[in-house]
């Protein structure tokens, strides 16, 4: 994928391939307040707002479709997701493109931030108190210097499947 | 070289690399039955190509191959090296005949019965003959000499084969069976290609260079491209295409860009490389159907049958991938259908039927799924003997087969190792087959059904999603969103408003319309989609909206939309697996703009409104009964042409409907020509006084037959009517069929080959005068001439009923029906007008019936043929009137 329309610097995600031992890179992402990370390497693209196709009768988690240079991609409103309210103001947000299974899949968000570097022992198991629906799709916490940061778990995220099956 | 045969070698030789690999997994994982039947299929394929490619020694070696694997499959033989060593032999051998045949287009003299005796040796008793190393000893001889400088030749067998164990590494895995074979078998499989045929070590060492080197020229003719590529190079020319549109669109308003011209050289290109990717990957069904004729052929003659292969729809594109994934499952099919389905002459004469069988292969785009049918109509499958068989392999039990429905019990055939054959030929009947066939096809997400009546026949549907399929398609507005409507099941736009004829009326609160005196149920797209947010909008519809009219199967609909654009050719492509379960959409697509929207399944949206899908096949039987009523409609096209009154032709006759601008008309020899699909047509008037328009668009009615165009320009399109067909009076004006009443309007018939003789002085037709109310019945392999006899038959009095095929003909005598004459053409595929009339002679029920060739040759051999084989006359196809005064003259003297 050429990167064209990445809008993070692709000197940084090749910084991602120095799998030194002691740390993992994170695409981070601001939904509201909280700061997510999804492992770099499944990032394919970073994109900014797009003309998206909406689905009807799709499950409401899913925005739309979107092209993205000749392929087309499912958009997925994250928010929605996480059972999170929609965005107050107007911001069209951003989105990162991830590849699931051989299809295209943009997770929508509010700001996509750096790529951070994280030492591993900063990682914390999901504590047990948390949301049901976000425990689902978290891998775990890191905890950087003045904020948290929630790993998404990206193959849960994108399948539909089993939380049907939870909510029937 | 023969296409075929070059084709056997690209193929076999693919499927031979891949068995050295099978057979050393097999060798390491005895137990896997994945890998045993993948090699077991892969042999049987090669077997049976020989089989019809007329290559004797080739197939006597894979049938022993497959006899051996056969038995392994079916547990009565274990693996062991020794096995596996001996199947690698027989694919050697396999190996170097191939390479003969390459070089010399023909097997090489000799034969391999020392190898095949070995082969069938251990499949009937599971030990090598008289023991592994003597067995090997006779042909390992040779490489030994060879190897060693004939210094360790020894007539003693055990000898031999310790010597040989020294020097070749496949001596070591027939005598010592713990050491690893996997190593052994490659270098084995290359000594033994040279050993296998007895033949001298010097020729020996010539040939085998010379094979290796002749297997990449063949390789070399076709280049095998990974799909994956091609997909790639698919998605970039789709960017291309969207940046070459947001250029044009940017130029687009500076009249005087220095851009414009290299950007329309751009476009131009742009466009070609579109459509050559395109064309890559789309390839006509035909392609996979050509080796057929010639396989049914062989097969026919092999198993003393006569077997007639009609192939429909064979320039249906489907998409190379497919395409190639459907060609063994096809072929296999066919092969099943003219071996085990037809019966044999004396068979079919005791059932009753014609000495010839048929096998129809159709294939046609239905609903966005590509449809390919494999019909015969043979004996059926019989249920008992599938019952029976399932019972044996234990696939079920007698109580759950009581609570099948016939159809479910058919279905066993499609399970691995299920055969009814009662016996095991060199075609077919080994149960591999019908499971690869399901296998294969279902590995492309289609699905594969079977019907079947015993003692009739059976039709396999193969049913394939059209992903990757290129449609056209009809873009809607619903709700503010665009959706894509393949075009293929929109029968008709039609816009209804209050003040137009066609309004939407309600009952309940159901909207329906009224269409050509027949009710049409309607859905509203925005509800069915959910988009409909308004509770008023109900109210705005009745106002002014856009009804799709939408068929599937036999039911049609309307669908209410906001807006209709234009038809657009998309690429269907799948939606992402999250969607799947959307029934009502059968994929996504990108537009020319760059958007993506949704394809609309009419299927799905069938369904969803209540009624039940019918199969295509179905409805095309249930349409082919009302055809054969008595009260036949008729489609009749109505139009304006010349003044004020309305003029119909059977729109069967018709080939398109065109707008042709005025500007674009030629003139050649005083006649008026246009250029059209890349050949000039004709235009021809309704009269000599009509005048076209000075400039504008003149609507123009294009009629076809094989190779010729003609146009017929007219003033205005009216309507499409569905009417009984009654031709009131006949008139005397040239060009004029009579008068029928359509749609309650005295309408002017035009005869439609009065119009094609001016465009063409020798495009024949026939017509007819007088005489009563004869059954009158027409053969004739062209549909225009069908629709072009019918009605003038009908004008002057007769009842006719037109069939396609001497074959159907037959088959209403079958039935018992009666005529007072028969016209029939003489060159027709299948049976012709000869073998017809020969086969009608002594019959007792046609016997008597006068039949009146029809043909475009009219020689005197010709006419002698005719009267010999018992026509009553014969009428050249040009000559009308000829036609009907025979017709007349020959009734009135019955």
């Amino acid at each position: 994928m050429s990167d064209s329309n990445a809008l993070v610097p692709s000197h940084d995600r090749g910084g991602a391939l120095d799998l030194g031992g002691d740390s993992q890179d994170f695409v981070t992402a601001n939904i509201g307040k909280q700061l997510f990370g999804i492992p770099v390497l499944t990032v394919q693209d970073v994109l900014g707002p797009q003309r998206i196709t909406r689905i009807p009768l799709s499950p409401p988690e899913v925005a739309g479709s979107l092209n993205l240079r000749g392929r087309i991609v499912t958009a997925i409103d994250v928010r929605k997701r996480l059972g999170l309210r929609d965005k107050d103001d107007d911001d069209p947000g951003m989105s990162i493109v991830v590849d699931q299974g051989g299809e295209l899949y943009s997770l929508m968000v509010d700001q996509v931030g750096e790529v951070l570097s994280v030492p591993k022992k900063a990682f914390e198991q999901n504590p047990a108190t948390l949301d049901p629906r976000w425990r689902e799709f978290s891998d775990g916490i890191f905890r950087l210097d003045k904020k948290l940061l929630v790993i998404l778990d990206v193959t849960r995220l994108l399948d539909f499947t089993s939380s049907i099956k939870q909510a029937g | 070289m023969d296409d075929l045969l070059s084709e056997f070698l690209t193929e076999t030789s693919e499927s031979l690399s891949t068995l050295d690999v099978e057979l050393v997994k097999l060798e390491q994982n005895p137990n896997d039955p994945d890998i045993l039947s993948n090699i077991f299929r892969l042999v049987h394929t090669i077997k049976g190509t020989c089989g019809f490619l007329g290559l004797p020694r080739l197939e006597a070696v894979a049938h022993a191959g497959e006899n051996v694997l056969g038995k392994i499959r079916d547990g009565e033989l274990v693996v062991t090296p020794e096995a596996v060593t001996l199947v690698l032999e027989s694919i050697d051998t396999i190996k170097y005949l191939l390479g003969e045949l390459e070089q010399n287009e023909a097997e090489p003299d000799g034969n391999d019965a020392e190898l095949i005796a070995r082969l069938n040796h251990f499949a009937d008793t599971g030990t090598m003959m008289g023991g592994a190393a003597p067995a090997a000893a006779p042909i390992e001889e040779p490489p030994i000499e060879e190897v060693s400088e004939g210094g360790a030749v020894d007539s003693d067998a055990l000898q031999a084969a310790f010597d040989a164990a020294e020097v070749d590494p496949e001596f070591a895995t027939s005598s010592e069976p713990e050491t690893p074979a996997p190593a052994a078998a490659p270098p084995a499989a290359a000594k033994s290609k040279e050993v296998a045929p007895a033949k001298k070590p010097a020729e020996q060492k010539a040939e085998a260079p010379r094979g290796e080197a002749k297997e990449s020229s063949v390789a070399a003719q076709t280049i095998r491209v990974n799909v994956e590529l091609l997909e790639n190079l698919m998605t970039l020319v789709s960017e291309l295409v969207l940046t070459r549109n947001q250029l044009l669109q940017m130029v687009r308003g500076k009249d005087d860009s220095e851009f414009t011209v290299p950007l329309q050289r751009l476009s131009h290109i742009t466009t070609d490389l579109q459509e050559g990717v395109m064309k890559t990957r789309m390839q006509p069904i035909g392609n996979a159907w050509a080796k057929l004729p010639r396989i049914v052929r062989d097969l026919a003659l092999e198993m003393n049958k006569k077997i007639d292969l009609q192939m429909i729809g064979a320039d249906t594109e489907l998409d190379r991938q497919v395409l190639e994934l459907i060609k063994d499952p096809l072929t296999h099919m066919v092969r099943n259908s003219a071996d085990h389905g037809l019966e044999d002459i004396p068979g079919r004469r005791d059932a009753g039927k014609p000495e010839t069988g048929t096998v129809t292969l159709n294939a046609y785009h239905e609903g966005g799924h590509i449809i390919i049918e494999i019909s015969d109509d043979g004996r059926g499958l019989n249920l008992e003997r599938i019952k029976a068989k399932a019972i044996a392999n234990g696939l079920t039990t007698e109580s759950e087969l009581e609570g099948m429905a016939d159809q479910q019990i058919q279905q066993f055939i499609f399970k691995a190792g299920f055969s009814t054959a009662e016996k095991v030929t060199s075609v077919s009947g080994r149960g591999v087959g019908m499971d690869v066939v399901r296998t294969n096809i279902e590995k492309i997400g289609g699905t594969v059904e079977l019907k079947s009546v015993e003692g009739r026949g059976s039709t396999f549907i193969i049913k394939i999603p059209l992903t990757l399929a290129i449609v056209s398609a009809l873009i809607v507005e619903s709700g503010g969103e665009r959706f894509a409507i393949p075009q293929i099941s929109v029968l008709e736009l039609v816009r209804a408003s209050n003040n137009s004829e066609h309004s939407i009326e309600r009952i309940h609160d159901t909207p329906v319309l009224r269409l050509r005196n027949r009710l049409l149920p309607l859905v509203t797209l925005k509800k069915i989609l959910g988009l409909d947010t308004k509770e008023a909008t109900d109210e705005g519809v009745d106002e002014e909206a856009f009804i799709v009219v939408a068929q599937v199967g036999t039911y049609s609909f309307g669908i209410i939309v906001d807006r209709v654009f234009d038809t657009e050719e998309i690429v269907v492509k799948p939606v992402a697996p999250i969607l799947r379960d959307l029934s009502l959409f059968s994929g996504n697509t990108i537009l020319g703009d760059g958007s993506v929207i949704m394809i609309l399944d009419p299927n799905g949206i069938a369904t969803r409104t209540g009624e039940i899908t019918v199969g295509g096949s179905q409805g095309v039987e249930g349409k082919a009964k009302t055809d054969a009523s008595d009260r036949e409609t008729t489609s009749m096209l109505v139009f304006r042409a010349g003044g004020s009154e309305v003029r119909a032709v059977p729109l069967a006759l018709v080939a398109r409907l065109e707008e042709i601008d005025v500007e674009n008309i030629e003139h050649s020899n005083g006649r008026p020509l246009v250029q059209y699909r890349g050949k000039l047509m004709p235009l021809v008037f309704i009269d000599g006084s009509y005048q076209m328009k000075a400039e504008g668009r003149q609507p123009t009615l294009v009629f076809q037959d094989r190779e010729r165009t003609m146009g017929l320009v007219v003033d205005e399109i009216v309507d499409i009517v569905d009417d009984v067909l009654n031709v009131e009076l006949t008139a005397d004006q040239d060009g004029l069929v009579g008068s029928a009443v359509i749609d309650g309007k005295a309408t002017d018939l035009i005869d439609a080959g009065y119009y094609l003789e001016l465009a063409f002085s020798d495009w024949f037709g026939t017509e007819d005068n007088g005489g009563e109310k004869k059954r009158v019945l027409l053969i004739d392999d062209s549909p225009f001439f069908r629709n072009l006899l019918t009605p003038m038959l009908s004008v002057a009095g007769f009842r006719v009923t037109a069939v396609e095929t001497a074959e159907q003909a037959m088959e209403l005598k079958n039935r018992g029906q009666l005529f007072d004459a028969i016209i029939s053409d003489i060159e027709m595929p299948g049976m012709n007008g000869f073998e017809f009339a020969e086969a009608l002679q002594n019959d007792e029920l046609w016997g008597e019936v006068p039949i009146i060739a029809l043909s475009s040759h009219t020689s005197e051999e010709d006419f002698e043929r005719g009267r010999q084989v018992g026509f009553s006359d014969y009428v050249a196809k040009f000559d009308r009137d000829a036609l009907v005064s025979t017709l007349v003259q020959t009734l009135s003297n019955v």
